[in-house]
């Protein structure tokens, strides 16, 4: 495939020259076979690399004291159901007689709106340090050891509100998932993921009968 | 007006520098492309806005919608290490040669143990029916294999660390192993709360589950 194109030389008659050549070779097809190759990495490769949402469960504790220390008005607990949106919360403790559940979903307005309510002085107190931070001009080294833990005593502190996620057998994995993401994004820290009791359970079931809300499917199997 | 010459040859296209740039990019991609093994099962994970990446030094465990569960663990002579320690668990469990080297390169299983002799000896056609028939690894306290394969694959990263020279402040920060889990989004909570208390019973407690990005959220923005 390689061809030598002659310039000059020959033309003038008389003395012979030396062939001045310029060597070309056709790269027609190795072009063609590296990009063949570059198309099926590039197809080949898994672009979106899978994520991880860190979740730390507690030791099992025998004795209830931890959580009785904690004040009901900072309670938030969130009721998931079996339904894809068999979703309700309540604010401070369960009484079955006066208790109502509030139907919640996990869109921009849902759950979010009333965290980022509840827990807008700790949320407040982030974007300060935020932005003292910005101020400072610190390498990133420095920025990521302080901001880590200036964060998490802001979002320990003790008048901080805290959320119970309480699931039943037939929870969906992904309400669950959805739920701690929302907490994470605001910045709520102090959480627990525990069963339903009896009672918050029934309440729920007839929640969803008073909202009509479709049932759970019955099996994910087909 | 002088007639323009025309050139001798056929015109040609100096090719070089695309030929270059497109040898740039296949190198590029060869080197980084990480073949992903064959996976038994199709799981659909939640989406969250966690930006943390996937550790590499993994023990996965996938739960499926239907609640199965699949096990695996990062690195070839761990899984060596570990289906030895297995068997020496399970004198019944006996694997050739051939069996144990094919174990120690394959991803992800779902079998009990009474089937894994089997799975490892066919073919791939053979093992991708068996996926599809499996229940999965045991998980019930009468016959909880699950329980013996976090055990053996901890023992077994442990053993490998040591053979690599790796220093134990090392292991507890960025070399150690980590757990995680991978569930579909349908799965439901009874499932993987099994599957984390048989983790809790051995005191792991930290969890990545494995999600798929959305977009994030800037709260500072919203709550204007």
């Amino acid at each position: 495939m390689a061809e030598i194109i002659e310039s000059g030389g020959g033309e003038k008659g008389g003395k012979k020259r030396p062939k001045k050549g310029v060597v070309r070779m056709d790269m027609t097809p190795m072009v063609d076979l590296a990009f063949l190759l570059l198309t099926f990495f590039i197809l080949a490769t898994s672009l979106s690399k899978p994520k991880t949402l860190e979740i730390i469960y507690p030791k099992e504790v025998e004795n209830n004291d931890e959580k009785t220390k904690l004040a009901d008005e900072l309670a938030t607990t969130i009721l998931i159901g079996a339904g894809e949106e068999h979703l309700f919360y309540y604010h401070g403790k369960f009484d079955p007689d006066t208790t109502v559940l509030q139907k919640t979903d996990f869109s921009k307005d849902g759950f979010r709106k009333v965290l980022l309510d509840k827990n807008r002085t700790i949320n407040e107190r982030v974007f300060e340090l935020k932005a003292d931070l910005n101020s400072k001009q610190l390498s990133k080294e420095e920025y990521e050891a302080q901001y880590k833990e200036a964060y998490s005593k802001i979002v320990n502190d003790e008048l901080a509100p805290f959320v119970i996620v309480k699931t039943i057998d037939k929870s969906m994995w992904r309400n669950v998932v959805n739920a701690m993401d929302e907490l994470n994004i605001c910045n709520v820290r102090k959480r627990a993921i525990l069963d339903m009791e009896k009672n918050e359970q029934e309440a729920v079931e007839k929640r969803v009968t008073e909202l009509g809300l479709p049932a759970a499917k019955e099996s994910s199997n087909d | 007006m002088p007639k323009p010459k025309m050139p001798k040859s056929a015109p040609s296209l100096d090719m070089t520098p695309m030929v270059d740039l497109g040898f740039l990019l296949v190198t590029f991609f060869i080197l980084t492309a990480k073949f992903r093994p064959n996976e038994p099962v199709l799981v659909d994970t939640p989406s969250s806005t966690s930006e943390l990446l996937l550790p590499e030094k993994i023990m996965l465990v996938t739960i499926d919608s239907d609640g199965r569960v699949f096990f695996d663990i990062h690195g070839k002579d761990v899984r060596r290490e570990m289906i030895n320690g297995m068997i020496e668990r399970h004198p019944e469990l006996k694997l050739t040669e051939e069996q144990l080297k094919r174990f120690s390169v394959m991803g992800m299983f779902g079998m009990d143990l009474a089937n894994l002799g089997t799975y490892l000896k066919e073919d791939e056609a053979v093992r991708a029916k068996m996926d599809q028939m499996t229940k999965g690894i045991p998980t019930d306290s009468l016959k909880n294999e699950l329980a013996e394969w976090i055990q053996e694959g901890y023992e077994a990263f442990m053993i490998d660390a040591q053979n690599k020279g790796i220093s134990v402040e090392d292991l507890r920060d960025d070399e150690g192993l980590r757990y995680a889990i991978k569930a579909d989004g349908a799965t439901e909570y009874e499932k993987i709360e099994k599957v984390i208390d048989i983790f809790r019973e051995k005191n792991i407690f930290q969890f990545n589950m494995v999600t798929t990005l959305e977009a994030g959220v800037d709260i500072s923005a919203e709550s204007e």
